[in-house]
C-alpha cells in the first residue's frame, strides 16, 4: 500500500462519506434502470445518460421526453428548470474548490445534489488533499449512480425488489446534513427561511413546480435580511 | 423519435445541467475578487439549500391520506434522535433508514 501518496489517503478518507449514497444510489440507479428497461429502452440508455446527464430527477424526466414527439427547445429549458439549483451549489462552492487544478472542471461537471452536500459540510482530516477528497467523493458518487443504471437496465424485469422504503436512504442522509449545518451554526436565519419557503411553495406550487418558486423565496430572504445575518455571522466568530 | 432525435435529447438535457453547474463558476473567475454579495450568499445559503433539499425529498408525501406522513415522521425523528446521541452519520442514516423500511413494510 502507498497509504503515503495523497490519493489513496484522500480515498480512504472520502469513502466512508460515500458510503449512505452507495445504497441510496444502487438502489435509485437501479430503479431507473429498471424504468428505462420497462419504458422500452436497451441498457445502453440508462448507461450514457447516467454519465452524461448524472441528476437523478432529470434523467427520469428525460425518459418520458424520450417517448414523446421531439421537441429541443422545450427539452433544453426543461432540463435548465429542474436543474437550477445547481446555481446555489456553484456559488457556496467557488471557494471550496479554488485551486483544484485539473480536477476543477471534473469537480463541477458531476455535482450532484449528494456530491455537492458532502463536500459542502465534510470535515477534511489534517494531512488529507482537499482537492483529491472533493474528487473522491464526485468520482465514487458518480460510479454509483452509473453502476446502478447499467444494472438496472441490464437485468430490468428480471429484478424483484423487496427493499420498499430503502430509497428513504437519502432522505436521512439530507436531514443529517441539515442537523450537521445547523449544529455549526449560532444562528439558524437561513435555515428557517429554507424551510419556510420549501414548505410556503410546495403547498401554493405542487410536488412538480415548486423549486423555482423556493429558490427565488430564499434569494429574496436572503437579500433582504443580508444585514442582520451578516451581523449574526460576524458575532458568532 | 429517430436515434439522431433521441441523442440530440439526451444532449440537450447534459447541456442544461451543465450550464446550472458551470455558470457560476464561469461568471465568478477565480482570478477577480468575488463581489462581497455574492460571497455572502455563498455562505448564507447552504443552510436554506439543506432545508429546501428535505422538503425535496418528501415532496411526495400525502398528509391527508393513510398513512398521513407518519413513517417519514417517524423514521427522521429516530434519524435526528440517534444523530444528537451518537453524532455518527452512518449510525443516524442506517437506524432512520430501517426504522422507515420496517415502517413502510409491516406497518403501514
Amino acid at each position: 500500500m502507498h497509504s503515503k501518496s495523497p490519493a489513496s489517503a484522500a480515498l480512504k478518507a472520502a469513502f466512508p462519506h460515500t458510503i449512505p449514497i452507495l445504497a441510496g444510489f444502487l438502489f435509485l440507479g437501479m430503479t431507473y434502470g429498471v424504468f428505462m428497461c420497462t419504458s422500452g429502452f436497451s441498457f445502453w440508455y440508462p448507461m450514457i445518460m447516467s454519465v452524461t446527464i448524472f441528476g437523478g430527477s432529470l434523467e427520469f424526466v428525460a425518459t418520458s421526453m424520450l417517448l414523446a414527439p421531439f421537441a429541443p427547445v422545450q427539452v433544453f429549458l426543461a432540463a435548465v428548470m429542474i436543474q437550477a439549483r445547481h446555481l446555489f451549489y456553484g456559488i457556496s462552492m467557488l471557494d471550496k474548490y479554488k485551486g483544484t487544478g485539473w480536477k476543477k472542471p471534473y469537480l463541477i461537471y458531476a455535482m450532484c445534489d449528494e456530491t455537492f452536500s458532502v463536500n459542502y459540510t465534510a470535515e477534511i482530516p489534517d494531512g488529507v488533499d482537499r482537492g483529491w477528497f472533493y474528487f473522491f467523493v464526485t468520482l465514487l458518487d458518480e460510479f454509483y449512480w452509473f453502476a446502478g443504471a447499467t444494472l438496472g437496465g441490464l437485468l430490468g424485469r428480471l429484478i424483484r425488489f423487496n427493499t420498499e422504503g430503502l430509497d428513504f436512504v437519502m432522505t436521512a442522509m439530507f436531514v443529517v446534513i441539515f442537523m450537521d449545518q445547523w449544529l455549526k451554526e449560532k444562528r439558524h436565519f437561513s435555515a428557517w427561511i429554507g424551510l419556510a419557503a420549501s414548505v410556503a411553495c410546495l403547498l401554493l406550487f405542487g410536488a412538480d413546480n415548486f423549486l423555482i418558486p423556493t429558490m427565488l423565496c430564499i434569494l429574496l430572504a436572503l437579500t433582504a435580511l443580508r444585514r442582520p445575518i451578516e451581523a449574526s455571522q460576524e458575532a458568532a466568530k | 423519435m429517430t436515434l439522431p432525435q433521441q441523442a440530440i435529447t439526451i444532449l440537450l438535457c447534459a447541456l442544461g445541467t451543465m450550464l446550472t453547474r458551470f455558470l457560476p463558476f464561469l461568471v465568478f473567475s477565480p482570478k477577480r475578487p468575488t463581489p462581497k454579495y455574492i460571497q455572502y450568499l455563498g455562505k448564507a445559503l447552504p443552510g436554506a439549500i439543506f432545508a429546501m433539499l428535505v422538503v425535496y425529498c418528501l415532496r411526495n408525501v400525502n398528509v391527508l391520506q393513510f398513512s398521513y406522513g407518519l413513517p417519514e415522521l417517524i423514521a427522521i425523528a429516530v434519524t435526528i434522535g440517534l444523530h444528537l446521541w451518537k453524532r455518527q452519520m452512518l449510525v443516524s442514516i442506517a437506524g432512520g433508514t430501517v426504522c422507515y423500511m420496517l415502517l413502510v413494510q409491516l406497518i403501514f
